[in-house]
């Protein structure tokens, strides 16, 4: 008789799967911190080479660690993440956005004088 | 009667797959909160206030061993669930065991960097990057403390009541939760620590 919980959500885990994410998250972990301390890239370039390792390590993690997409019929689960990344990048990307404008808008001198305005009040 | 079986079996299936798909929406739930706290550090991380910066605070190497640390259990998390998928009791239990041992040498050495840096006055009230650093990097740390404290009681569950299926339903939800935090710590390592050195 099979067991209600043999399998975890739907698929089987196996050995080579977290193993696959172990080495895989440690190599670009290492790159990562390597180009960081000795690489010779600009520091705009070095930030966005740092940033896509950071998110391929996080497609392995997901994929090799927490198992999204391998659900079968509806995939609720991928269907929820997909719809987390929207919001996060809508909530950050938002963010940083709106705040860069409006520190590049405000001088030194407009923030001075709101202060004082501040003061007066 | 084998049909009945067959069905109740089902049922308890379909029970388990909807509590790991709750368990998984409080996770992506958690993302956001995690995503807002990141909003706000990106924001503040350039307003020191004439005190220290990323770059004078923060000590790569040390960092390095704190992601190794908890990388390295997210992988042993998994060896435990594997132990569990055969019902080896004391592999799970030695494997949830190295687990717990390196999210404490993890949340050791988070909380060594934390006190070493108050006592140096760089503290949360310093300025406002400093303030949501330890925000953003303290969520986590507590987050990893409700994982380490929710491992002790499944090792004293697995001891005592055995791998039963009510017990593995939550060994996979708790390695959902831990193998998540190691997911949130490489965006930490790398928004934080790196670009921080970078100065970014």
């Amino acid at each position: 008789m099979n067991s209600v919980v043999s399998e975890h959500g739907d698929q089987k885990l196996t050995y080579s799967k977290y193993t696959a994410g172990f080495v895989g998250s440690v190599v670009l972990t290492l790159t990562a911190y390597w180009l960081a301390t000795h690489g010779t890239a600009s520091g705009n370039t070095l930030a966005i080479v740092l940033g896509v390792l950071a998110i391929v390590q996080f497609a392995v993690q997901m994929l090799l660690f927490l198992h999204v997409g391998e659900e079968r019929g509806p995939r609720w689960k991928l269907g929820m993440a997909g719809m987390m990344l929207v919001v996060i990048l809508i909530l950050v990307g938002g963010s940083v956005w709106i705040m860069n404008n409006l520190n590049t808008r405000m001088t030194p001198q407009q923030m001075d004088q709101y202060l004082k305005s501040q003061d007066s009040l | 009667m084998n049909q009945e079986v067959a069905l109740e079996l089902r049922r308890e299936h379909e029970a388990t797959e909807k509590t790991i798909f709750g368990f998984w929406l409080y996770l992506m739930t958690d993302c956001v909160l995690f995503a807002s706290l990141f909003a706000v550090y990106t924001v503040l991380r350039h307003n020191t206030f004439g005190g220290p910066n990323g770059r004078e605070l923060f000590s790569l190497p040390y960092v390095l061993v704190e992601t190794f640390a908890l990388l390295t259990s997210s992988f042993t998390c998994g060896l435990a669930m594997l132990a569990a998928q055969r019902k080896a009791k004391h592999e799970v239990l030695f494997w949830l065991g190295v687990t717990f041992l390196l999210g404490a040498l993890f949340l050791g050495l988070e909380l060594h960097e934390f006190s070493k840096m108050a006592a140096e006055g760089n503290s949360w009230r310093r300025s406002g990057f400093l303030s949501s650093y330890f925000t953003l990097v303290g969520t986590h740390g507590a987050h990893i403390t409700i994982g380490l404290t929710w491992m002790a009681v499944m090792g004293l569950y697995v001891r005592s009541r055995g791998l039963t299926d009510s017990v593995r339903k939550r060994l996979i939800l708790l390695s959902l939760f831990w193998h998540f935090l190691d997911v949130i710590w490489i965006f930490i390592f790398t928004i934080v620590y790196l670009y921080g050195s970078l100065n970014v």
